[in-house]
């Protein structure tokens, strides 16, 4: 009784926090789906699968798959820079690790809507990059830089990339170095060792990053309004502009719902990789 | 302006001036307001409570369509006063969200031109108050516009040397609007056939925008990033205010008369303060001081004479006279089609 009693003192307050301000909005954000919209906003109760039926239009499938290819190209290069950078600092000496780590830290110390817009600064027509390309004769006229995808994924990976060398850095750096002594050992050259042995055994780290920039990126709508420039359609504006702008919360919760699913799907397929690899390593 | 200019006062106003406007003792009141972001003098809360006692709680909205959606989820509930334009005035009267005024309580409104008390969307100005007034138009660079702007098309199908260079508003009256105009339709058109073709021609012209900008569209051509953005007069001004080569027209085909309007929430438990902060600010001089604040018109004769010449010198636009801006179809309320502009616009901005 006692225990009970105690394991209820300590489960509670997370449980109830997260009964009201997980559970509670999920449900409201899925029976708004499936509901009709007002003239003027808020909701009409009336029962309907339209919302549905819309958000599976070809013309919101396109920003859905859109969303995807971006995000996609943004884990993938945020991966090509985060590993190395990554290995470099686990086999940097052990008394310099810290100081590169926090070196990778350092930018989050000012605002994400700051490090956003400073890539505006950069990447307009009249802007830092246009302008040494100009100065120094490379182009004859400014190069169109922002509020394209390019400039979208761009930003994307700059705010994500230190996650990513985070989660690959404390993969590699529990690697037991004998292992991959042991392949080389065994006549193995080292691209080999790297491919067959390493590689493998890190992959919960890239899962774990690629996952994060992925499921951050896909539903992000602050960095393509603001790269962007409104052009640049995510699934994340989309939402954003059902709630804020055309008033339609039954059809933002529809989208809603189809994203927080697409994300389920990713984290269980994290978790089967870290899985089937912590099996391998048996 | 910085939103923490108005620093939140819950629980303050001197008692007395409180029991001096009869509101009773239990009264230390605070009126909830939201107004668009840098849309009035950043020390008018001060100003007012410091003339009234009543504190002012300022939230702020970016777009119309954001207060809509908070307020009709609410029934008006947590406002007391909102800044909305003419359309959503008479959509919050036909939901019964909007307060009938009294106007004993608002002997400034008399200060108002004559055409100001007669708007088709409220005639009599029986459920809400201008606050201000203009046109849409196009503002650019004359030094970097080969020829001057003037139609609607040099914006939608700009010129060879324009493209990439233009900016238009996404907010779905006034993006719908423009086409509409340019197609030779009413800007409250809303036949399908009619709306179908403003759809094509807006998701034609997004190919050669440079972005889509509501609120920085002014700074991207003091930069030089645009040379010709779709804007509302008065935002126009803050860019000639940065650069003398800036320059508003509207379009031969025409434009629409937008009216910003101050409405009183019916569920609000302040409606006398409520009325006292509109009357507030349809004083001649609080009136005045918000347009050399702004620098959008107001529909207050006696403020808008009193204005400097030096004001009407520097931004045109000020200068324009009730009767030519009447000229102008006014923007109203499309009813159940607000439902096809709002899905209207997330189509064009999903396009690709």
């Amino acid at each position: 009784m006692y225990q009970r009693l105690r394991t209820f003192l300590f489960v509670g307050p997370g449980l109830a926090w997260l009964t009201f301000f997980m559970v509670v909005p999920c449900l409201l954000v899925f029976l708004y789906s499936f509901f009709e919209r007002g003239v003027y906003g808020g909701i009409v109760y009336d029962f309907t699968f339209e919302n549905f039926d819309r958000a599976f239009d070809p013309l919101y499938l396109a920003i859905l798959l859109k969303s995807a290819k971006i995000a996609g190209l943004a884990t993938l290069i945020a991966l090509l820079i985060a590993y190395p950078a990554a290995y470099a600092i686990a086999r940097a000496p052990a008394q310099r690790q810290p100081v590169y780590l926090f070196l990778v830290m350092l930018p989050f110390w000012s605002n994400y809507l700051i490090r956003t817009y400073a890539w505006i600064v950069m990447l307009n027509r009249e802007g830092l990059i246009n302008r040494a390309l100009l100065d120094f004769g490379l182009v004859g006229e400014a190069l169109p830089l922002l509020y394209n995808e390019a400039s979208v994924v761009t930003g994307l990976v700059y705010n994500y990339v230190p996650f990513v060398i985070l989660a690959i850095y404390s993969s590699i750096s529990r690697l037991n170095p004998e292992i991959a002594e042991a392949s080389e050992d065994l006549g193995a050259p080292s691209y080999k060792t790297f491919l067959r042995v390493i590689l493998p055994l890190t992959l919960p780290g890239i899962a774990a990053g690629a996952v994060f920039v992925f499921v951050l990126s896909i539903g992000n709508f602050i960095t393509p309004d603001l790269l962007g420039g409104g052009r640049v359609q995510m699934v994340g504006n989309l939402i954003y502009d059902q709630f804020l702008e055309a008033r339609d919360w039954p059809f933002g919760s529809a989208l809603s719902l189809i994203l927080i699913g697409v994300m389920m799907c990713l984290l269980f397929a994290q978790a089967v990789a870290v899985n089937r690899s912590a099996e391998g390593t048996r | 302006m910085k939103k923490t200019a108005f620093a939140k006062k819950l629980l303050a106003g001197a008692p007395a001036a409180v029991l001096a406007l009869g509101l009773g003792p239990a009264a230390a009141q605070t009126l909830v307001i939201s107004n668009w972001d840098g849309y009035m003098p950043a020390d008018m809360a001060e100003q007012f409570e410091a003339e009234t006692g009543i504190s002012i709680d300022v939230a702020n909205h970016a777009t119309n369509e954001e207060i809509m959606g908070k307020v009709t989820a609410s029934g008006g509930k947590g406002y007391d006063v909102i800044f909305v334009s003419s359309p959503f005035a008479e959509a919050l009267d036909k939901l019964g969200i909007a307060a009938k005024l009294d106007h004993s309580m608002l002997p400034n409104m008399e200060n108002l031109y004559p055409e100001a008390r007669e708007l088709s969307y409220d005639e009599g100005l029986t459920f809400s108050m201008p606050y201000a007034w203009g046109t849409t138009g196009l503002c650019y660079r004359s030094d970097l516009v080969s020829e001057e702007p003037d139609s609607w098309m040099d914006l939608l199908d700009p010129s060879d040397d324009l493209a990439g260079k233009v900016t238009m508003l996404s907010t779905d009256r006034w993006m719908i609007g423009a086409a509409a105009l340019a197609k030779g339709y009413s800007v409250n058109v809303t036949e399908e056939e009619k709306l179908t073709e403003v759809k094509d021609l807006l998701v034609s012209a997004k190919e050669d925008l440079l972005a889509y900008d509501d609120t920085t569209f002014y700074s991207k051509l003091v930069s030089g990033e645009a040379s010709l953005v779709h804007a509302w007069d008065g935002w126009c001004n803050y860019g000639i205010a940065e650069n003398a080569d800036i320059k508003y027209t509207i379009p031969s085909e025409g434009t629409d008369l937008w009216v910003d309007t101050m409405v009183v929430m019916e569920s609000s438990e302040n409606k006398e303060a409520a009325h006292e902060f509109i009357n507030y600010i349809l004083g001649a001089d609080t009136h005045k001081w918000v347009v050399e604040n702004i620098l959008y018109k107001v529909p207050n004769k006696a403020s808008m004479e009193a204005l400097d010449a030096s004001m009407v010198e520097t931004y045109p636009n000020l200068g324009m006279e009730p009767a030519a801006m009447l000229e102008y179809e006014m923007l109203r309320d499309v009813g159940n089609a607000q439902k096809d502009y709002s899905r209207l616009k997330t189509e064009v901005m999903s396009a690709q």
